[in-house]
């Protein structure tokens, strides 16, 4: 039996001033969007497990499968000035910022198409044009890397709010706070958004961290936080509007707390040992973020069932372009070895 | 025309004429603005860019370095001061792991134009976790540039150049000789490119490399040397990474023999490189096996005596000389 979808009450910061929610109607069309957006990310993630499977992907490739409703619904409040950054669990945030598929699925299998020429892989990858700048591999070095990008958006005065995301890992990490201070010191539009799935490697939250109250990380330093249901893409928007606009206004930054899930191991090598097949079984049947969704926009028949049906023919269309095209582009040249190093 | 500056007042210089330059540019650190920076090198420029463009970090250098990086991925033009170099290691992942690499990882989209500048190697007297030399440590990594000057005047040019640089570059300073002074070109814009050594003492017997407050103890060394007959060549490395093996090759292909002085511990260290860039570019031309002069094998001990004895100096650099000269 799938959850029924609903907006489920966010907690916040006993201080926080209640911003109110506009509930905008959202029109079929954007629905069914968001419905393509984290389909998308989920047939993308399965085919590069496949493809890591057959030897065509190496080293480390971490799926967001089981997280699709975080980026798809955070999506909907960034605007075209803002950047975004994350860790090494990437894919799916390149994907919902307009990374092209292809490029994408090309970087994994080592490919000078790929978005790095196929000299960083799944974890580092990055888009300028699109604002994503990656992509980073050491825990939490990207929540630095983010304040200083939301830095450089106050430095030039261009309305931009910086993503950052990390994941209950990452939050552990001393140099999140040390960025916390800063962020706040100096109301730099920044959102922290930490995509709680549950484990930090094998770690589960109550074995790493004295406390999984996230949200409230940032109250030492004056910063508010809200703990939402990550598998809930409604939930996901309105925290997203609540935040970006709280931060886009120069009150400084936020910080989001998803409670969310990864079906898979943390990486490909990773048998997850450390949870029953049950836990999982039960997230993905109960209250899974594509499926819940799903099941909202035919029950409420806001979106009809071909349209639905079309939308899966051509994600799974997209993704297979993708995987052909990442095993058929050519590996870099010899050459690229050397080039790159400095500008 | 020259002008009279301190070393310290030269990198002010250098760093104010950037700013006015270039909007993009800014200093940010502990102490930079309200207390001028710890060594006073800071002096003037919050008076003259204000709050934005000076700014005063908590005591959190794994983050404001993080933070510097992330500002240079979007475009601005970070100068991160590290109150010492000694504090740079609780950076450095960010210096190697973001700074250094993300060019290469992104398929050349991703640069970094930041300087992360300081005091580097020993100052006087306080111990072995403020005194240590990191120029091969970050001049081991690919994607830094390293920088080290002596004089005010390259201080100067040499900083200038390095704000300009679209790469990340090491800015190795020396608190002991940020009072010196130097003759400094009054001219506008004065650069100095990176990757160049200077020949700071021609000679004809022996070539001696050495950066920073090295050079000082090298030129000593070459006067008492003089006085004995042995002509010795003085390089200043200036730039560590590239190195500028051009100037060292050619020197030592005419001398024959060569001695290289740093602050660093010898493992691994700078002089290693040029040793081992030396076998392999003009073995043939090796009158005598190379030496290196560095700081001896050990943390830097308090004790005056100790201390004189771990740093290298006018006189290790003059017997090395005279060992490759046989004398």
């Amino acid at each position: 039996m799938v959850a029924q979808l609903r907006t489920v009450k966010t907690v916040e910061t006993p201080y926080l001033p209640e911003v109110p929610m506009s509930q905008k109607k959202q029109s079929a069309a954007e629905l069914t969007k968001i419905y393509e957006q984290m389909l998308l990310i989920r047939r993308f993630e399965e085919r590069a497990g496949q493809l890591y499977g057959m030897g065509l992907i190496g080293g480390f490739c971490h799926l967001y499968i089981g997280q699709e409703a975080v980026i798809v619904g955070l999506q909907k409040y960034i605007q075209s000035q803002d950047t975004v950054i994350t860790g090494y669990r990437d894919h799916g945030h390149m994907l919902a910022c307009g990374m092209d598929p292809k490029g994408v699925m090309a970087e994994l299998t080592g490919r000078h198409a790929g978005y790095s020429k196929g000299k960083g892989g799944s974890m580092h990858m990055f888009s300028r044009e699109k604002n994503f700048f990656g992509g980073h591999g050491i825990v939490g070095s990207q929540v630095s890397l983010g304040t200083g990008m939301a830095f450089g958006h106050k430095y030039k005065g261009d309305n931009g709010v910086c993503l950052t995301f990390m994941g209950d890992g990452g939050i552990n990490q001393g140099q999140v706070y040390e960025s916390f201070n800063m962020a706040a010191l100096w109301k730099l539009p920044v959102v922290y958004v930490v995509e709680d799935n549950g484990y930090a490697m094998g770690t589960s939250v109550a074995r790493g961290s004295a406390s999984g109250e996230f949200h409230k990380r940032g109250e030492p330093y004056g910063i508010p936080g809200r703990v939402v249901d990550g598998m809930d893409i409604f939930a996901v928007q309105e925290a997203a509007k609540w935040a970006m606009d709280y931060v886009r206004k120069g009150n400084g930054p936020a910080l989001l707390h998803f409670k969310t899930y990864r079906y898979r191991g943390h990486s490909m090598s990773d048998p997850a040992n450390y949870r029953t097949k049950e836990e999982v079984e039960k997230v993905r049947s109960e209250h899974d973020p594509i499926e819940m969704f799903r099941q909202h926009i035919l029950l409420k028949k806001i979106v009809t069932e071909d349209a639905v049906k079309a939308v899966e023919k051509q994600v799974k269309d997209i993704v297979a372009e993708a995987a052909v095209f990442a095993q058929s582009t050519p590996e870099p040249d010899p050459s690229e070895l050397y080039t790159d190093v400095l500008i | 025309m020259t002008q009279t500056l301190t070393v310290r007042e030269a990198l002010r210089d250098a760093m104010a004429e950037e700013m006015r330059r270039d909007e993009s540019v800014f200093l940010i650190g502990e102490e930079v603005a309200q207390y001028h920076g710890a060594y006073k090198v800071s002096q003037g420029l919050w008076e003259e860019f204000g709050d934005k463009r000076v700014v005063d970090t908590p005591i959190t250098e794994h983050g404001f370095a993080g933070l510097g990086v992330g500002a240079a991925f979007v475009g601005l033009k970070p100068i991160i001061e590290f109150m010492t170099f000694n504090f740079s290691m609780q950076a450095i992942d960010q210096i190697i792991n973001s700074a250094a690499k993300t060019l290469y990882m992104s398929g050349g989209q991703m640069g970094c134009p930041i300087v992360f500048r300081g005091p580097n190697g020993a100052a006087a007297r306080v111990g072995a976790q403020h005194s240590q030399c990191f120029a091969s440590w970050y001049a081991h990594c690919p994607g830094l540039k390293v920088v080290s000057p002596y004089s005010a005047a390259d201080a100067k040019g040499l900083l200038k150049s390095a704000i300009r640089d679209p790469n990340p570059v090491i800015f190795l300073e020396n608190e002991l000789i940020y009072g010196r002074s130097f003759e400094v070109p009054t001219e506008d814009d004065y650069l100095v490119p990176l990757g160049k050594a200077a020949i700071v003492r021609p000679g004809k017997d022996v070539t001696i490399t050495a950066f920073s407050i090295t050079v000082e103890h090298a030129l000593a060394a070459a006067e008492q040397l003089a006085e004995q007959g042995i002509d010795a060549e003085v390089i200043d490395l200036r730039t560590i990474r590239p190195l500028d093996r051009d100037t060292i090759v050619q020197s030592v292909k005419s001398t024959n023999r060569l001695v290289s002085v740093e602050e660093g511990w010898p493992f691994a260290g700078i002089g290693s490189e040029i040793c081992t860039m030396i076998c392999e570019e003009a073995f043939d031309y090796l009158d005598a096996s190379p030496v290196r002069i560095t700081a001896e094998d050990v943390p830097l001990p308090y004790a005056a005596n100790l201390e004189k004895l771990a740093l290298p100096s006018v006189e290790k650099i003059v017997n090395a000389v005279k060992t490759v000269c046989y004398k």
